[in-house]
């Protein structure tokens, strides 16, 4: 099954007085269990394609397909649930709710949808000792480091098990060690849940675990390689 | 323009919003204190004139302890000559004599026990509203002849009309029996009813004869031209008068009226005090906000060497401006609607029942003036700047390393 | 609504993550709640005493004349009934009290002065639970039975007379005939009252003598009933003017005595203006509030509506947030309210004004009232234009758009 089809998107932003494509007549297809890295320099569109992708941003025109639906033409409340049921996202920046504890945060999709307490309680407690964070759950986002911050974010991005997870440099203020085994516990889903990834980063550790490479420069894509993790 | 007033001035636009609705906030509170301030004077001044010119005038000439007693043998001894020597040399017709006395009045059918006024005709209508407020037939004429006026809610409890006689009859002042028959020749209608029953007015001349008062009488009343000239009147008449009189005030007159002023300004001013302190709290807020948020800034400033000082003047210079803002327009807002009532009238449901004690009409032309208008704002606007004080002074502790560190 | 908790537990600590925000916040709220509660209740009071006060002396709830008694109030115009016949016809009406009694105006005479009177010919013990006097304040005694011979009157009033107990005066009215009715009463007691008009102006002597002096039989000039709420005499009326036809007059106070009735609803319409008022002095403050929260937390909500939070549940945190504050502001304000009334319940004198309030009807004691009434109305009143007010910048929060949201710096 095609987990995601875009074909011949265009998105166009002003800035300033220049227009600036961030997409330019770009068609890709990722299949289910696919584990895809985006590389481009800045501005070159990775976030703005993962955010087409994942039903934040419209394309100017084209199609988006998500799990066999055409998302552009979506309404917002449908392009919400279709993200609160299927898709998981890490974002560059701004990931955790401050008020919120990391449980809490954890938490958060999964009380959306509608899940039941206990349910909830017990699969964020696993999913943050899965991310080795077993002893911070009752910790403020401002009460971690960096890093513990962005594995509460990667957390709660996979902990309801989401057949598509978005990444937008999830290493970014992680340290070596800890980049490996955010990318172990990813390619750990990939392979036994069948989780697609697509992945958007500057981060050569990163890259080594993709197993297909994607290159964007000026919102084209100018390289699609396949490879074998590493 | 200063560097300063225009950084100042450009910082609060970098809110827009947040800096319009503190304004607002100051804004409504003047726009409301301006008004009901302009309101609640306008009506005092309307109370007092409107009491005073019924009868009592702003000052009277008395036997001591007639205020409170009100004793028939508490006499002002030759009260016409006393009076007409006042008008000459004051060089006022606004003075006038009366005497007093308690009696019964007897027609036809019924009899009531009323106070029956001696009056001088010629200048009663001077000092008091209701020769002027006669409703049938005519005031009293100016000779001593046996007429009486009495008010409209007497003539209709004694069932008389203009024409009718009334039989009066009462103690003199040295005790025996006074008793005469009266022609009634006007009825008044004060609109006061405690007036409209009980009074009754005829000539001093007539009146010193009926009740033996030997040319005494109780009162001499003075209208000054103005309720502020009033007390240095006073003060004349005080060292005219011949020893063992005394002169009274309105205040001492109508005690009820001050007080009740006073009454309704302290529950006024307690509202007001309120509007205020909820103003100081807006702005406490917002400029509490307006430092916390530029922290980093400030930090960095500091750090290339402003003092706390300065900065915090700056807080202070952007209070200012918002608050006379907040001023400006509240005091005009305030003055228009004022000016509008001032034009059309206010007037509220149960309004005309409600004043009718005080002797107001029920409906009420407020004047705008300056002061009546500044006052409120100003001390909304000395409120605002105190409110500014603690953000202000907090700014004094900041360094900027600590500063800088928040994002 | 299963988001509920989350959105409550996401209000409340939103409150407390800017402490001095809410704070001052909530100083505001709680002062202004206060000042609602405690002027409602001064004013709730005073109102309260001049109307008790006011009915106590004239037209009781419910009143009984001859048609032609209220534009001509002499002893021609009495009310025809007896007592008997009264009581037969009310029996069983059950009211908290009712009383027939002799008014006419008359003149009093000591040895030296004269002055005009209301005089009341009551049956003292009928009228113990409503009159404004009170019997046992009275210096000497009150009046015994309707056949009192003794007369009372006001403390004021002796003092103009130059008279005291024990000494005689004589009362003057007249009769039906017109003719001149009087005779000379022993002074008994002198009773103290709030309002000095009052002991200026009433004399008391026993109903049967009232009657005998002046030539009226067992008739009377007005029959007063009392229910048990002022402010709704229907029921009290009803049963008055069912066991009566249209030779007789029935009145609720509020027509007899226009001023207290007027003054009543006047009052109520003041207190809400006052309320309203404050809460838009509020307002400003509290829309600035959410205002600048929203702004602060515009990638949050971002990032809440990119997890798939609905734009309705922004909304709803918003307004929640909202109603937080001020639940918690008015709970505080209402009791520093309940704080202050409380102790002063027995009374703050402000006889320095004493005369000044008697101008409004008002006595010289203020007794401030903290009625559940006035209290929830405030409250309410307070949330449900605070609700509105939060509507626009809850909405406006709920209009984010994700992208821009996060994308913001």
């Amino acid at each position: 099954m095609t987990a995601v089809r875009c074909v011949d998107i265009c998105k166009t932003y002003r800035q300033g007085d220049q227009d600036i494509k961030a997409l330019d007549h770009l068609s890709i297809d990722i299949e289910k269990g696919d584990f895809v890295c985006l590389m481009s320099p800045s501005g070159g569109g990775k976030t703005t394609l993962l955010n087409a992708i994942g039903g934040l941003d419209i394309p100017d025109s084209g199609e988006v397909w998500v799990a066999e639906q055409r998302i552009d033409q979506m309404s917002k409340g449908q392009l919400a649930d279709l993200r609160l049921a299927n898709v998981g996202f890490v974002f560059q920046a701004y990931n955790l709710i401050p008020v919120l504890t990391a449980q809490e945060n954890v938490e958060f999709v999964m009380q959306v949808q509608g899940v039941p307490a206990k349910e909830r309680r017990s699969k964020s407690l696993a999913i943050l000792e899965e991310v080795g964070l077993r002893d911070l759950e009752d910790r403020r986002p401002a009460e971690m480091s960096g890093g513990q911050q962005q594995r509460v974010a990667v957390a709660r991005a996979i902990v309801s098990r989401p057949e598509l997870v978005l990444a937008d440099e999830p290493t970014a203020n992680l340290d070596s060690r800890t980049s490996d085994e955010l990318m172990e516990l990813f390619t750990e889903l990939n392979t036994n849940h069948s989780t697609t990834f697509v992945i958007a980063t500057h981060d050569q550790r990163v890259q080594r675990y993709a197993k297909r490479l994607v290159r964007m420069r000026d919102g084209r894509i100018v390289d699609d390689i396949e490879q074998h993790a590493a | 323009m200063n560097i300063v007033l225009r950084l100042a001035w450009r910082n609060l636009w970098r809110h827009a919003r947040r800096t319009w609705l503190t304004i607002g906030a100051m804004v409504f509170s003047n726009t409301l204190l301006v008004f009901m301030i302009s309101f609640q004077f306008s009506m005092y001044g309307l109370m007092i004139d409107n009491t005073l010119q019924v009868f009592s005038g702003h000052m009277q000439v008395q036997a001591p302890g007639y205020k409170d007693d009100q004793k028939m043998r508490q006499v002002v001894l030759d009260v016409q000559p006393l009076a007409d020597r006042l008008r000459g040399e004051l060089d006022s017709e606004t003075i006038a004599a009366r005497g007093w006395a308690f009696g019964l009045a007897s027609s036809e059918e019924r009899s009531y026990g009323i106070g029956i006024y001696g009056v001088e005709p010629e200048f009663e209508g001077n000092v008091s509203n209701i020769p002027g407020l006669i409703k049938d037939g005519q005031y009293l004429g100016k000779s001593d002849a046996m007429e009486i006026v009495i008010g409209g809610m007497l003539a209709r409890n004694l069932r008389v009309g203009v024409g009718d006689e009334l039989t009066l009859l009462g103690s003199g002042l040295d005790g025996s029996f006074a008793a005469a028959v009266v022609t009634i020749v006007g009825v008044f209608e004060s609109g006061v009813k405690e007036i409209d029953r009980n009074i009754a007015e005829m000539p001093l001349g007539a009146f010193q004869e009926v009740f033996y008062m030997e040319g005494a009488g109780h009162q001499v009343v003075i209208l000054a031209s103005t309720l502020d000239d009033a007390p240095m009147v006073q003060q004349r008449v005080a060292s005219m008068v011949p020893e063992g009189l005394v002169v009274h005030d309105w205040t001492a007159l109508q005690p009820g009226l001050k007080q009740a002023i006073q009454a309704d300004m302290s529950s006024a001013f307690f509202m007001y005090g309120i509007l205020v302190i909820l103003v100081a709290f807006s702005v406490l807020n917002t400029q509490l906000m307006s430092v916390l948020e530029r922290t980093h800034e400030f930090g960095v400033v500091m750090a290339l060497g402003m003092r706390p000082g300065r900065l915090g003047r700056l807080i202070m210079l952007e209070t200012a401006m918002m608050g006379l803002i907040g001023l400006l327009l509240g005091a005009v807002a305030g003055a228009l609607l004022t000016y509008w009532f001032s034009v059309n009238g206010l007037s509220y449901p149960g309004m005309e029942e409600m004043v009718a004690n005080f002797n107001l009409p029920g409906r009420v032309y407020p004047q705008v003036s300056l002061l009546k208008t500044l006052f409120g704002p100003a001390v909304v606007f000395l409120f605002t700047l105190l409110a500014a004080a603690y953000p202000a002074l907090r700014l004094r502790r900041l360094h900027p390393v600590e500063a800088m560190r928040t994002i | 609504m299963r988001m509920l908790p989350v959105l409550i537990r996401l209000a409340w600590r939103y409150l407390w993550r800017n402490h001095r925000r809410t704070i001052v916040m909530l100083s505001a709220i709680s002062i202004g709640a206060w000042a609602m509660i405690f002027m409602t209740a001064l004013t709730r009071g005073m109102v309260d005493q001049m109307i008790t006060d006011g009915i106590s002396v004239l037209p009781g709830h419910v009143q009984l004349h001859n048609p032609e008694y209220l534009d001509d109030p002499s002893i021609t115009n009495r009310v025809s009934l007896t007592d008997a016949d009264l009581a037969t016809r009310y029996a069983d009406a059950g009211f908290e009290a009712w009383a027939s009694r002799v008014r006419v105006p008359a003149v009093i005479t000591s040895e030296r002065e004269s002055r005009g009177v209301t005089l009341l010919g009551i049956d003292p013990m009928a009228e113990r639970d409503f009159s404004f006097v009170d019997y046992d304040q009275v210096d000497g005694r009150f009046l015994e039975s309707p056949d009192d011979t003794g007369v009372v009157i006001g403390a004021k009033l002796a003092d103009t007379l130059d008279t005291e107990v024990g000494k005689r005066i004589v009362l003057m009215s007249q009769d039906p005939d017109n003719e001149i009715a009087d005779r000379g009463f022993r002074v008994v007691g002198l009773f103290h009252a709030n309002m000095e008009t009052y002991e200026d102006t009433y004399a008391f002597i026993g109903k049967k003598t009232a009657q005998k002096m002046l030539r009226i039989g067992d008739t009377t000039t007005e029959v007063v009933f009392f229910g048990d709420d002022y402010r709704n005499v229907e029921p009290t009326y009803e049963k008055v003017a069912a066991a009566v036809d249209d030779s007789m007059r029935v009145s609720r106070w509020t027509e007899v005595d226009t001023y207290l009735g007027t003054m009543l609803s006047v009052m109520d319409g003041f207190m809400l203006i006052w309320v309203i008022v404050i809460f838009l002095a509020l307002s400003f403050g509290l829309v600035n509030t959410l205002v600048m929260a929203v702004f602060e937390r515009v990638r949050e909500i971002g990032l809440m509506l990119a997890l798939g939070m609905k734009p309705a549940s922004i909304l709803g945190q918003i307004i929640i947030e909202s109603m937080m504050l001020l639940a918690v502001g008015l709970l505080i304000g209402d009791a520093l309210a309940w704080l202050t009334v409380k102790p002063l319940e027995s009374g703050i004198d402000i006889s320095v004004v004493a005369k000044g309030m008697e101008m409004f009807g008002a006595s010289s004691v203020l007794y401030p009232k903290l009625h559940m009434d006035d209290v929830i109305l405030s409250n309410v009143v307070v949330l449900i234009l605070g609700f509105l007010a939060s509507l626009s910048p809850a909405w406006r929060a709920s209009r984010y758009e994700p992208v821009e949201a996060i994308t913001k710096v």
